[in-house]
């Protein structure tokens, strides 16, 4: 089985969000990337097909020469192999052009995707893919099993979860489930030494029209202080809550 | 050239998120001078859309479409967008929508725009504001392409009522073998409970809780206020409380109208996933808790002396308001 994972290259959780350039620009000024959180559940559960069923994981991001050491930890954390499509991406439909591309040329069986990144949260590129090829699609994915050729995977739906079966080739939007946290790993150093050597094939992106753009970043106004209530007053909450929220 | 809506529906009547987006979309209508079409799909009693603004109801009925199944339901949306000539198309952002808003998308060749929280800023060029970087940004993006496809935050524009006369059209659009390939083998689904997604409002606790056994306090807080029960990552993590009931950033997103946080001390990751709440009411002994900082509304003090207060109070309240 040949799985490849799709990494998006974003900001750590904890990063200060700023923008440059008249707010037309993200500001990386001091800020660390991870993997997306969402991948990461993903790319786990990859390692864990490539550990017990014997699959091969690639990786993949659509990025530039700066997202390569968030590739170089997927690899660390035990991928085969890596692919950077050499662009750097203003909209999703541009990436999931790319991510299609990559699937059809590498004939993978499994494309495992965030759910959504935590930069922008389109939450549209695992689907796109599916759309653009034709391909099986579950998102939201929160448990996934492959026997053969076909999968298993359990869905998250409002209040409750759906039990679904689809034939590979498959696009997964996953999301935590897939692993639990506790699970996640962390790359030892004899990961990191190996992931150096390790193929990261640079690919030139085809081309593609953006959908979208964006024309400007604002940040939320501020935020009045916390209006705070003694334990006494609880009178005083109710009132606020019912005629000034208007919530109650 | 109508603004159509995907009306979603559970067991046969509208859900209020469709109200919201028939609302919306009414008034994207106006601007652009003309009308709003709702589709539903194995749903009877549509007619209540008439109310916020829909003046036409493209009905598909189907026993196939029994289950929701993304790959069949975007292109029944595809279908009957196309039909309609639409140039706008409006989702919400429940679970089910945000699966099928990419495939309607690439279906239409249409432009997607998600988390979007007002009105269009222009229609032309059509540029519409939408929340990125976990509620702590917004970003205003233009939709380039002929057709567009919106999923709009939930609780982000209201109801506005505005009564419309309705016709209603059934429709039957040309299914194959290859949209059922994905099958849903079962459902498990709590009945009866007020779903995180639905709610109004959320009544969460956290490791202020101190116990499982202390949750009893907050599911009576809950159902005075008809609210849904959730809870912070750690608690979940420890098996006090089950992980459906997680929110956060890795856990459920919460956008509700009052999000009400009960010993919680306010990680970065638990308020990324609960900012777009309206309003914030944080109770916790710890004046120094981060939650206070983003929070409307505070109590510092012992949610054990504090709740059962405010419940009766809430209680009292409801009596008379009622």
């Amino acid at each position: 089985m040949k799985i490849l994972v799709c990494i998006s290259h974003v900001p750590d959780t904890t990063s200060k969000i700023n923008f440059v350039n008249g707010d037309s620009e993200f500001d990386t000024n001091g800020v660390q990337y991870v993997i997306n959180p969402n991948d990461e559940f993903g790319l786990t559960r990859a390692i864990w097909f490539q550990e017990q069923q014997g699959a091969t994981v690639t990786v993949v991001n659509v990025g530039g020469a700066d997202t390569e050491p968030t590739l170089r930890k997927a690899l660390a954390i035990g991928a085969n192999e890596a692919i950077r499509v050499n662009e750097n991406p203003t909209d999703g439909f541009f990436v999931a052009k790319q991510l299609a591309e990559v699937v059809k040329a590498g004939g993978y069986d499994l494309v495992i995707c965030g759910k959504e990144s935590l930069d922008y949260n389109g939450g549209m590129v695992p689907g796109m893919v599916a759309g653009l090829l034709n391909y099986n699609f579950v998102n939201s994915c929160t448990e996934l099993t492959i026997d053969g050729n076909s999968a298993k995977a359990a869905r998250e739906i409002d209040g409750g979860k759906e039990i679904i079966s689809a034939g590979l080739p498959l696009i997964i939007g996953g999301q935590k489930g897939l692993v639990e946290e506790k699970d996640l790993r962390i790359p030892n150093m004899r990961g990191i030494m190996t992931a150096r050597t390790k193929v990261l094939t640079i690919l030139e992106p085809v081309g593609a029209d953006n959908q979208t753009k964006i024309v400007k970043f604002e940040k939320p106004a501020a935020k009045s202080a916390v209006k705070l209530f003694t334990s006494d007053d609880i009178d005083g909450l109710v009132n606020a809550l019912h005629n000034e929220a208007k919530v109650i | 050239m109508s603004i159509v809506i995907y009306a979603e529906s559970s067991e046969g009547k509208i859900k209020k998120v469709a109200f919201e987006l028939a609302s919306y979309a009414k008034k994207i209508a106006n601007s652009l001078e003309t009308s709003v079409t709702a589709v539903t799909i194995n749903c009877s009693n549509t007619s209540e859309l008439s109310k916020y603004g829909v003046s036409k109801v493209v009905k598909v009925n189907n026993d196939k479409l029994a289950n929701f199944n993304a790959k069949a339901y975007a292109d029944v949306l595809k279908q009957a967008a196309q039909k309609e000539g639409s140039k706008v198309v409006v989702l919400s952002s429940t679970t089910d929508s945000l699966y099928l808003a990419p495939l309607v998308s690439i279906g239409l060749e249409a432009g997607l725009a998600s988390n979007v929280v007002g009105l269009p800023i222009s229609t032309s060029p059509f540029q519409v504001k939408r929340t990125a970087f976990s509620n702590k940004a917004f970003n205003i993006t233009e939709i380039a392409t002929d057709i567009k496809v919106l999923s709009i935050s939930k609780n982000s524009f209201g109801l506005v009522e505005n009564s419309t006369s309705l016709t209603e059209e059934d429709f039957n659009p040309s299914l194959n073998d290859a949209d059922f390939s994905v099958k849903v083998e079962s459902v498990e689904k709590s009945s009866g409970k007020v779903t995180i997604a639905d709610a109004d409002v959320v009544v969460s606790g956290g490791r202020g809780m101190k116990g499982p056994e202390n949750w009893g306090m907050l599911e009576e807080l809950a159902s005075v206020l008809g609210a849904a029960t959730a809870c912070s990552k750690p608690v979940s993590d420890i098996g006090w409380r089950p992980h459906s009931e997680h929110v956060g950033q890795t856990g459920k997103p919460v956008a509700t109208n009052l999000y009400i946080a009960i010993g919680i001390s306010g990680a970065i990751q638990h308020i990324a996933g609960i900012n777009s709440s309206k309003v914030k009411l944080v109770i916790n002994t710890d004046p120094e808790a981060p939650f206070f900082k983003v929070a409307d509304y505070g109590i510092v003090g012992d949610a054990f002396d504090v709740v059962p207060r405010l419940t009766q109070k809430l209680k009292e309240f409801k009596a008379q308001n009622s």
